[in-house]
């Protein structure tokens, strides 16, 4: 497992063709690791009919709402959970 | 060929028996001409008796199948989760780490084709509303509260309460004080999600079931709360 709960990450802004998990609005985002929920095969390669083995960490991570969206109008502290699989994450600063 | 089982096409079972022609004065149910099958609803008889031929599955798994639908037609389970979590602080405590081994330690979901991965319980306070959505497509945890309205699958609803969720909550009718965060959920893949709402006020000296009868799906949900006994 390559994170632990309360690191910072970002998101790849990555856009591959095929049946990917990842939601469009969060891409290229920063967040922090609430939490790992263990390990899963992975989803876009399921969906193929294939076994998406080895088995990869999801995490639910954190985001601020006014980080994700520029124009949020909402409370500051106002939060988006995502489920993330692991390698659609990379290490952020800060 | 077989004829196929009434069920076979309508999964769902809510529109098939009309019984309540009481406004005719008559029965006449067996002269209407029977509709010629749509397309779905061959392709649903093709492919099925394809793999009860090729042995694959039996007909008793679809019947079975059939039968864990509508077994799963409200929110019944995830009200009595919450109900329990409401009168019980260790109950609760396990629900919130592991949702899955709480609803197994209740009975539910075990040999269900249709649990989740893993379940995730997430707590409503004073200071913190929660909603559940899947803006990919339209997980829902079934097993717990039964098949999703049409709102939640709508594109509407799923592009919105990401990204205006308070304004969403209000054409619901759920005004939230300005002073409550909102923490979205976007089940993505392999988690299902529900709210564990707060108990209202006016509830002291309630039983799990009078609990459990004030708990709604939308309140599991999120997109509103659990009404006390006076509204």
């Amino acid at each position: 497992m390559r994170f632990k709960d309360g690191d910072r990450v970002a998101v790849k802004a990555a856009h591959p063709p095929g049946h990917v998990r990842t939601p469009f609005y969060i891409r290229g985002k920063v967040g922090v690791i609430e939490h790992c929920c263990g390990m899963f095969p992975n989803p876009e390669e399921l969906a193929y009919g294939r076994p998406g083995l080895p088995a990869i960490p999801n995490y639910r991570v954190r985001f601020k709402q006014k980080d994700v969206w520029p124009d949020y109008q909402g409370h500051q502290d106002d939060g988006i959970c995502v489920e993330i699989y692991e390698h659609w994450l990379e290490p952020a600063n800060q | 060929m077989t004829h196929p089982p009434k069920h076979g096409g309508h999964p769902h079972g809510h529109d098939h028996d009309h019984h309540d022609h009481h406004d005719h004065g008559h029965h006449h149910d067996s002269q209407q001409p029977v509709a010629p099958p749509g397309y779905f609803q061959l392709m649903e008889t093709v492919v099925r008796e394809l793999l009860v031929e090729k042995g694959l599955i039996q007909p008793n798994d679809i019947r079975r199948a059939v039968e864990l639908m509508d077994a799963r037609t409200g929110p019944a389970r995830g009200a009595k989760l919450v109900a329990r979590a409401w009168l019980d602080d260790e109950f609760k405590a396990r629900l919130l780490a592991d949702g899955k081994a709480a609803c197994e330690e209740m009975g539910f979901g075990v040999g269900d084709s249709k649990m989740p991965a893993d379940l995730k319980v997430v707590e409503n306070t004073p200071d913190t509303h929660n909603v559940i959505v899947c803006t990919l497509c339209s997980c829902y945890p079934r097993f717990l509260m039964g098949i999703p309205p049409d709102w939640y699958k709508s594109r509407s609803y799923r592009s919105r309460v990401v990204n205006e969720p308070r304004k969403v909550l209000q054409e619901f009718g759920t005004a939230l004080p300005n002073d409550v965060r909102i923490v979205v959920h976007d089940s993505t893949a392999d988690l299902r999600y529900m709210v564990l709402p707060l108990r209202p006020a006016g509830t002291e000296g309630y039983t799990e079931d009078q609990l459990a009868d004030l708990i709604t799906r939308d309140a599991l949900v999120g997109v509103t709360v659990v009404p006390g006994p006076e509204s």
